[in-house]
């Protein structure tokens, strides 16, 4: 047992090894430790969805896992959406409907659209808003991140 | 956060030898979903936390053993909702598993922690009440099969004594035919805690066990003998009758800020009859060959 604990972990295809305080989330390792800012910190509680990533093929609240629970995990991140610098068809729906208003909640969306498309590739609009529930957007811009969901699912998208 | 010790025993001896040693001073991870919003909120203080996942014994998630199903303790929601023998045998359980927090709480949140966390308004009490299930408990005496109806105390308080965890919950096949079905009362669509939790399960031969939450410090289980609501040729008020008898002990509290005791006393009623009707119609499909 000990406070602090080297983990390995697969970070958007890359292996990444670290020491970490046991008492910090996975969120904190990835925005303070990694540097991947692109995933957001907001309620956490696990309310509102905007630290949202993908561990080991489901998606989950990164501010309710400790970067310990990680060890050995395979993690994709918002960063780890677009591939060659380019962007995914998803994130390319969401910029053409609007998606993004102030663009905060959007990381979160787009993992929890991404992890929804990934196990059901033709969802019906109720299926986004089940799916999207635990995505809070304080714009309400609901009508066009849905949208743009279904978007690109039409494009057959992940 | 405040600083904790980090354990991650690999068996469950271990595990318990590490709980009997710190007793209060230490806390079990599962999920994490209710245990790292208590941490950061220094609502417990624990000198080490101990993480389940890594414990070899606990997999597979979920498995069929002597004529139960037995859920792991490190079974996910989301493992609940897809398990084909959950959706064919027990389909109010995995109604109360499908609608607990959001998809990325239920992709984390075990229903071992569900219990565990003792609070009155846990989805899965309710079905897990009428369909009899048992948690397998496992200390530095050895194991115990509890009742889940004994192993619920009160508001967080569960049959735990020192050094125990709990390993699986197991759910009895029915050993006749039965009809089930879950139903809550929330203040939106979407994510919410539940106002009422309730479930009701219908037997072949008349037998009806109702069970409902978040009305007074603990989930209740009271059960129906005199076949009065599974009779097709009863009338509504009848039914309504025996409900309302069935409802008695029902004591939500005044402080509440989801719904007024009032409300939710009434709503009760609406939503007993609800889900009966569904168990009915379940039932009557479990019949016909």
């Amino acid at each position: 047992m000990s406070d602090r604990l080297h983990i390995e972990l697969t970070v958007n295809g890359a292996v990444r090894a670290l020491d970490v305080a046991v008492h910090h989330t996975l969120l904190d390792a990835l925005r303070d430790d990694m540097d991947l800012t692109g995933t957001k910190e907001c309620c956490v509680v696990g309310e509102c969805g905007a630290c949202t990533i993908i561990v080991d093929g489901r998606s989950v609240n990164s501010c309710l896992m400790l970067a310990v629970e990680a060890d050995g995990a395979e993690v994709t991140t918002v960063e780890g959406l677009a591939v060659d610098r380019r962007l995914s068809p998803l994130q390319e729906a969401f910029l053409e409907t609007g998606a993004a208003q102030c663009g905060f909640c959007i990381s979160g969306q787009l993992m929890a659209a991404h992890f929804l498309l990934e196990r059901n590739p033709h969802p019906t609009l109720d299926e986004v808003h089940d799916g999207l529930s635990g995505n809070l957007c304080r714009c309400a811009g609901y009508g066009q991140i849905a949208a743009a969901v279904l978007q690109a699912a039409e494009r057959g998208a992940t | 956060m405040h600083s904790f010790e980090y354990a991650r025993p690999a068996t469950i001896a271990e595990t318990v030898a590490l709980l009997d040693e710190y007793g209060p001073d230490a806390r079990l991870l599962a999920g994490g979903t209710d245990l790292l919003i208590e941490l950061r909120d220094w609502k417990i203080q624990p000198k080490v936390v101990i993480d389940v996942k890594r414990i070899a014994e606990l997999a597979p998630a979920i498995r069929r053993v002597d004529g139960r199903l037995s859920i792991s303790a490190s079974s996910v929601m989301t493992d609940i909702v897809e398990d084909t023998e959950v959706q064919r045998h027990f389909p109010a359980l995995a109604e109360a598993a499908v609608v607990v927090g959001s998809v990325q709480i239920r992709n984390r949140a075990t229903l071992a922690g569900n219990i565990c966390n003792g609070s009155p308004a846990a989805d899965t009490s309710p079905p897990l009440l009428v369909y009899r299930a048992v948690v397998v408990v496992v200390g530095p005496a050895g194991t115990r099969r509890i009742p889940i109806d004994d192993f619920i105390v009160g508001p967080g308080v569960t049959a735990l004594a020192r050094g125990e965890m709990v390993t699986a919950i197991e759910v009895p096949f029915p050993d006749r035919p039965t009809g089930a079905a879950y139903t809550r009362l929330t203040r939106r669509w979407g994510t919410d805690l539940a106002s009422i939790t309730l479930c009701c399960g219908v037997e072949a031969g008349g037998v009806t066990r109702l069970a409902y939450g978040s009305v007074g410090p603990r989930a209740l289980l009271v059960t129906d003998e005199t076949g009065v609501l599974a009779d097709e040729d009863a009338t509504e008020d009848d039914k309504a009758f025996v409900l309302d008898a069935m409802f008695a002990d029902a004591s939500p509290s005044p402080r509440s800020m989801r719904a007024s005791p009032a409300y939710r006393l009434a709503m009760l009623r609406v939503l007993g009859a609800r889900a009966l009707h569904t168990a009915l119609e379940r039932l009557s499909k479990e019949l016909v060959p």
